[in-house]
């Protein structure tokens, strides 16, 4: 009696182990894993946006992938080599901040391929996504110009390193296009990483450039940009959001926002891995590619008129078709004018 | 000319802004260094006062149950303090590193834990927030030349709290040096066994002095997340304890002395601000590290040549034994 039960419990143990690694072989075609960065998954900004791309790919092929939310600057490293060393494949790294630590995770697990976004790591196992923000910072600088009613408008970075240069000199050439004679104040944070946490810093530097008549503003600047927002709701200005649509913060006072079309960026990575088609090396997603782009919703579609909508899709199809050409801060750490 | 003018008067405006925080901080700070306890902890106080502000905010949507419970949590720190300082007569300046560190950590992760945005707290509403007030006649004066931007910009429009912090000066300097409690005060931070001979619980006054600082400390901590800003960052307070503590030392313990140096600093700050990014005469554009190392660079020379010697309360930083 007991053996019977015995070889039947066997039996049943045989079978579902069966059934396991059966399943487990669909639907381990790939196991993707992603490491957001310091902000979490629902900062509103760039990790949400990676969030909702890789929540699209879930949705899409049902295939899970596995997650962590890094909250100190130590734990990037460790998260990424422990997705590496559980199997995990694409492990995708969010913001610059994880390069170094995807840099040498990549090098330590040669046959796991890597992807992060907004950095270039050198490395035949990784994917770098970056984005030609000047090019999105051109097209809302044309819009600050545009709704500026005293022709000076404002632009506020967080830490001052080229990348934020890179937004700031893009954002000066659309607002030069549109008008010529305007003026640009342009403010840095600060030169520690702290510079992206620092909301009433950003506030004080927005009223200072509302005092010298600025109207506009634009933010990139993480964290310190929320300061930045509130201030020009507080005063009845303008301000331009940054990297994914932050116009329902101050429904009337956010002019639009500079889209990084992170999720996209995300949602690529994991499905080129599944389709077998995912190349390393450096992706550039600019408005042609889709990876960039200006926001237009419910809350800011009274600020836009017909005027500046014309004008700035004109100067989009001119990025696109290459009759305009957006200098590059990072291609020569200039910016020209 | 009058451009120049109302320039000048903004510029003086973001100098109360700025530091108005300092202000509160460098008061709290007072009572509880004249009562002889060293207070490092500023920082962390106004960190947890500014997490609890906006937490409390952002949930019950109202600004003054934001603001006592700052007070709470704020005060409730400080008594932790005075338990470590006061009755276990341990190591003050410990205390108090410890407070800052805890405070630091245990903002984001309960900021993690309930909000889900990274140890931010949500974006908070008008209604949430100290708005600013508008003083009676500010728009009607708006036209008189000189004193109508005066009046409009400088006096007038700032939220609740900063004229609370201006107000906690004169009333510090009240209560430290025209009442009992205030003679009691000093005189503990000085000679604590004088106040014992005297029949009075060195202990019950050092708890008191600990408990304002607290509150004090609560109080620039909404401000910070419920007045200036909407929301709690990580970090948010920047090292204002640090700031606010040393005001104090270049006030030499005192409350007029320590807010003229918080209102310079806050003026530096509020110059940097403005400097970022202006073609100076000569020089050409200063670099933004150069700019924002100036309050710093400008506070070691006033401390070196200018202020002369700072001389603490004489019991600071030593535990009270009754008998030996």
């Amino acid at each position: 009696m007991s053996k019977r039960i015995g070889k039947r419990v066997l039996g049943a143990t045989l079978a579902l182990t069966l059934v396991a690694t059966t399943s487990l072989v669909t639907a381990a075609e790939i196991e993707p894993a992603v490491v957001f960065d310091m902000g979490g998954k629902f900062d509103k900004s760039f990790n949400e946006g990676v969030y909702n791309g890789v929540e699209k790919f879930k949705a899409e092929t049902g295939i899970k992938y596995r997650e962590f939310e890094v909250t100190n600057e130590t734990q990037r490293e460790q998260a990424l080599a422990r997705m590496a060393s559980k199997g995990a494949d694409p492990v995708l790294g969010v913001g610059f901040a994880q390069a170094p630590a995807i840099e040498k995770v990549a090098k330590d697990h040669p046959k796991t391929r890597f992807a992060i976004i907004d950095a270039v790591v050198d490395l035949p196992n990784v994917r770098s996504v970056v984005f030609k923000e000047q090019e999105g910072s051109f097209l809302v600088g044309v819009l600050a110009a545009m709704a500026s009613k005293t022709g000076k408008v404002g632009f506020v970075g967080g830490m001052d390193i080229p990348l934020i240069r890179r937004f700031a000199c893009g954002y000066v050439q659309g607002v030069k296009h549109a008008k010529a004679d305007a003026e640009v104040y342009q403010n840095m944070t600060g030169t520690t990483p702290s510079a992206w946490n620092d909301p009433t810093k950003g506030g004080e530097l927005a009223r200072s450039q509302f005092d010298r008549g600025a109207d506009v503003v634009y933010a990139a600047a993480g964290g310190t940009g929320l300061g930045v927002y509130q201030a020009a709701a507080d005063s009845g200005k303008l301000a331009i959001g940054v990297d994914s649509n932050q116009n329902y913060l101050h429904p009337g006072t956010m002019l639009t926002s500079m889209l990084k079309r992170v999720d996209v960026a995300a949602y690529k990575a994991f499905m080129d891995a599944k389709s077998g088609d995912f190349k390393t090396g450096v992706q550039v997603l600019g408005l042609a590619e889709g990876g960039i782009d200006w926001a237009l919703d419910e809350h800011n579609k009274k600020l836009i008129t017909a005027d500046m909508k014309a004008a700035v899709e004109k100067a989009k199809a001119g990025i696109v078709d290459g009759s305009i050409k957006v200098h590059d801060y990072m291609a020569d750490n200039s910016c020209p004018g | 000319m009058t451009d120049t003018w109302l320039l000048a008067v903004l510029t003086l405006d973001a100098t109360i802004r700025v530091a108005a925080p300092l202000i509160l901080a460098a008061m709290a700070g007072l009572f509880s260094e004249r009562s002889g306890i060293v207070d490092i902890g500023l920082e962390g106080k106004m960190l947890a006062g500014a997490f609890a502000a906006a937490a409390t905010a952002a949930v019950t949507g109202s600004a003054w149950l934001g603001l006592a419970v700052a007070i709470a949590v704020s005060s409730s720190l400080a008594l932790l303090h005075g338990l470590a300082c006061i009755t276990y007569r341990g190591n003050q300046v410990v205390s108090g590193v410890a407070i800052n560190v805890l405070v630091a950590g245990l903002t984001v992760v309960l900021g993690i834990a309930w909000f889900d945005q990274g140890g931010q707290t949500p974006p908070l509403s008008q209604a949430a927030r100290f708005a600013p007030i508008k003083l009676p006649f500010a728009d009607a004066l708006h036209d008189i030349p000189w004193l109508g931007d005066l009046y409009h910009e400088l006096i007038s429009g700032h939220n609740l709290l900063v004229y609370v912090a201006l107000a906690a000066v004169p009333a510090t300097w009240w209560v430290v040096y025209r009442t009992r409690f205030g003679l009691r005060l000093r005189a503990v931070g000085e000679t604590p066994a004088a106040v014992d001979t005297a029949g009075v619980s060195v202990e019950l006054l050092r708890y008191r002095a600990v408990l304002i600082t607290g509150m004090l400390c609560g109080i620039a901590g909404a401000y910070l997340s419920i007045g200036q800003s909407a929301g709690f960052v990580r970090d948010m307070t920047a090292g204002k304890g640090y700031i606010a503590l040393a005001a104090l030392i270049f006030g030499k313990w005192r409350p007029v002395p320590a807010l003229l140096a918080c209102l310079l600093f806050g003026f530096l700050d509020a110059v940097a601000t403005r400097l970022q990014g202006i073609e100076l005469p000569g020089i050409g554009q200063a670099p933004v590290a150069l700019i924002q190392a100036l309050p710093y660079a400008l506070t070691v020379i006033l401390l070196a040549g200018f202020i002369g010697k700072a001389v603490a309360p004489k019991a600071i930083g030593v535990p009270y034994v009754k008998e030996r």
